[in-house]
């Protein structure tokens, strides 16, 4: 009971302070955009008379003190508005959404080839570490964290798309929409789109897995509940994935989820290179053109995405393992 | 005791290089780059730098042992005419100064920080730890990008690409300190608690003094492996942000920027261009990280004992 009651108290503390530093990231925002932005130029284009300007300034609000406008920026942003976009003249929120599904498509199908190959190999690598197997992986694994993500792109589009042409080099290809979702999930040419970006963008998260996965793997290994599990007459193969591999997994929880910022990053330079049209993508349009609306509205939401991961990760941590983060409650 | 290291250590890198050949390989790879990068100027038969050197009847060509090359141009030239051997030579210049001056920053940020929360610790402390704790938990890739964006954004591309080496080094520099940090600050803290350590404290040795001149010296192996592998990062870094456009202009282009303005011009057939300037990269990088691997074998206090 007390443990339950801890538990939650753990919790509301972590949302408390994911809510305090989304207000410090929307703070900062504003201040991005109150120092680089002119909302009047935007608005008007630049001849127009000042009288004009002044009263669309006092209409907007833009004569009042700082503290009011913050106010009323927190206060749109809290209803969704965080702005107008310059280049698309739409709510800039709108604009990130409708992007938002190519970006998690990409990072979805990179996820899946990462998990489907980092475990097995990881695991290999603890159990067998002096075959030619496993110093294999290894060694190739020091090539895939040595070689930048967007050459192994490049790379990847010479070899499949330039000389044997078997697969597109750009863009999403044929989507679906579902709702308010376009997925290129559901067609064979929205497939045959994502197998570049999605293996270029793995490339660089596998190596970093197996190795965490190897790691973790040999800590416990060492452990004493190991050995018992074996003199108990439990086979190697239980022993390790259905004890070994359970507790190796929950740190690996923690680090993969602290990766966020990270991920969003590799994503950024994956998209670039294949032109996947995905926020990223958008980002770096929004930078060349200087829509400074887009751009802080880009910051709040990765900032979002950053926080909400990490809430999650402590949490998810907390519930596998009551220990963690129970003494200071 | 550091004389007998000066007089074994040539016989006992000879020994580590024929166990570890790889290493050896990487080290003759990285010198001859770092060597030939640092003649830039003697060795390029061109000033990449010069927009009215090159010629745009040049532009496009192949490297010498492809067809319908220029003998002049050894690695063939790019969209503008520019000769690609004297771009390479002069863009690994810069990527190497890059990313050993923003870990020159990393370690003159962290290493004093470290030492002194291994130090002093108590409150000081819990403050340095904490600090580094929140600024890796910022992914450095991704605040390089946020902070050379608004930079972008706010001033304009013209500022950008005139201020594009302070600015990569300050950005680099600034994101991973925690790194030299953590590493002094446990380093330090083994050798606080030495007989030696208390030797010069009971000789009346202040507290500054003992850290510069007695812990720091001791500590130097883990902080020149970490060094080595933070390069590697710096490097690829600045590649990956001049790649973005964020980072070194196409008028004074690194090996990013080449591979970016390259991979314009592979789907006209002229892969060498992104190809070139990519494959040195990666040389540069795989040879770092070898190396400081071997690096940490070779200075590794255990293997002394064996």
């Amino acid at each position: 009971m007390q443990a339950i009651a801890a538990g939650l108290s753990f919790v509301g503390r972590r949302l408390m302070q994911a809510a305090l530093v989304m207000l410090a990231i929307l703070i900062i925002a504003f201040a991005v955009k109150d120092a680089l932005g002119d909302p009047l130029r935007e608005i008007l284009g630049e001849a127009v008379p000042e009288a004009q300007r002044e009263e669309l300034r006092r209409e907007l609000g833009l004569d009042r003190p700082w503290p009011e406008q913050l106010a009323r920026y927190l206060g749109g942003a809290v209803k969704g508005d965080l702005g107008t976009s310059t280049i698309y003249k739409r709510p800039t929120l709108g604009v990130i959404l409708a992007k938002f599904p190519a970006s998690f498509e990409l990072v979805l199908g990179a996820s899946l080839i990462v998990l489907l190959f980092s475990v097995p190999a990881g695991v290999y690598c603890a159990v067998r570490p002096r075959t030619r197997g496993a110093q294999l992986i290894l060694g190739l694994s020091v090539l895939g964290i040595s070689i930048p993500v967007f050459l192994t792109g490049i790379f990847l589009i010479t070899l499949f798309s330039v000389w044997l042409g078997w697969l597109p080099a750009f863009g999403r290809g044929d989507t679906v929409r579902l709702g308010f979702w376009d997925t290129g999930l559901l067609t064979w040419d929205g497939l045959k789109h994502l197998i570049l970006p999605a293996l270029t963008l793995s490339s660089i998260m596998l190596p970093l897995f197996i190795r965490l996965v190897r790691g973790a793997m040999l800590d416990e290994l060492g452990h004493d509940y190991v050995r018992t599990a074996r003199a108990k007459g439990a086979s190697p193969l239980r022993v390790w994935l259905a004890h070994a591999l359970r507790n190796a997994l929950l740190p690996l929880v923690a680090i993969g989820g602290l990766q966020v910022g990270t991920l969003i990053a590799y994503t950024l330079l994956t998209e670039t290179v294949f032109q996947w049209p995905g926020m990223g993508f958008l980002f770096l349009e929004a930078v060349t053109r200087a829509d400074i609306p887009l751009i802080t509205t880009y910051l709040v939401f990765v900032g979002l995405l950053f926080v909400v991961t990490n809430t999650i990760v402590d949490i998810v941590s907390l519930m596998l393992d009551p220990r963690i983060g129970l003494e200071g409650a | 005791m550091s004389a007998e290291i000066v007089r074994t250590a040539p016989r006992a890198l000879l020994a580590f290089a024929a166990e570890r050949p790889g290493a050896a390989l990487a080290a003759i790879v990285l010198g001859s780059i770092a060597f030939a990068a640092a003649l830039a100027p003697l060795l390029a038969p061109q000033d990449p730098f010069d927009l009215t050197s090159f010629d745009l009847l040049d532009a496009g060509l192949p490297p010498a042992w492809l067809k319908g090359s220029d003998p002049r141009f050894l690695l063939g030239t790019d969209a503008q005419g520019r000769d690609l051997f004297s771009a390479i030579l002069y863009g690994t210049r810069i990527s190497l100064i890059v990313g050993v001056l923003a870990v020159a920053i990393q370690a003159a940020i962290g290493v004093p920080l470290g030492l002194l929360a291994a130090y002093r610790g108590g409150r000081v402390d819990t403050v340095v730890t904490r600090a580094a704790d929140i600024q890796l938990s910022l992914s450095t890739l991704m605040m390089a990008i946020i902070v050379l964006a608004l930079f972008r954004a706010g001033l304009g591309g013209e500022s950008l690409s005139r201020y594009a080496v302070p600015l990569l080094v300050v950005v680099i520099g600034v994101a991973e300190w925690p790194y030299f940090a953590r590493t002094a600050r446990a380093a330090a803290q083994v050798e606080a608690v030495k007989d030696y350590v208390r030797a010069a404290r009971a000789l009346g040795g202040t507290g500054l003094g003992i850290v510069t001149r007695h812990i720091l010296p001791n500590i130097l192996s883990p902080l020149i492996v970490l060094a080595t592998t933070q390069i590697a990062g710096a490097i690829m870094a600045e590649a990956a942000l001049s790649f973005l456009g964020l980072g070194m202009p196409v008028t004074k282009p690194s090996l990013g920027t080449l591979i970016r303005s390259g991979y314009d011009l592979m789907f006209a057939g002229a892969w060498w261009v992104t190809v070139l300037p990519g494959l040195v990269l990666i040389a540069v990088l795989i040879s770092v990280n070898v190396l400081g691997d071997a690096l940490r074998d070779l200075l590794d206090p255990r293997r002394v004992a064996r």
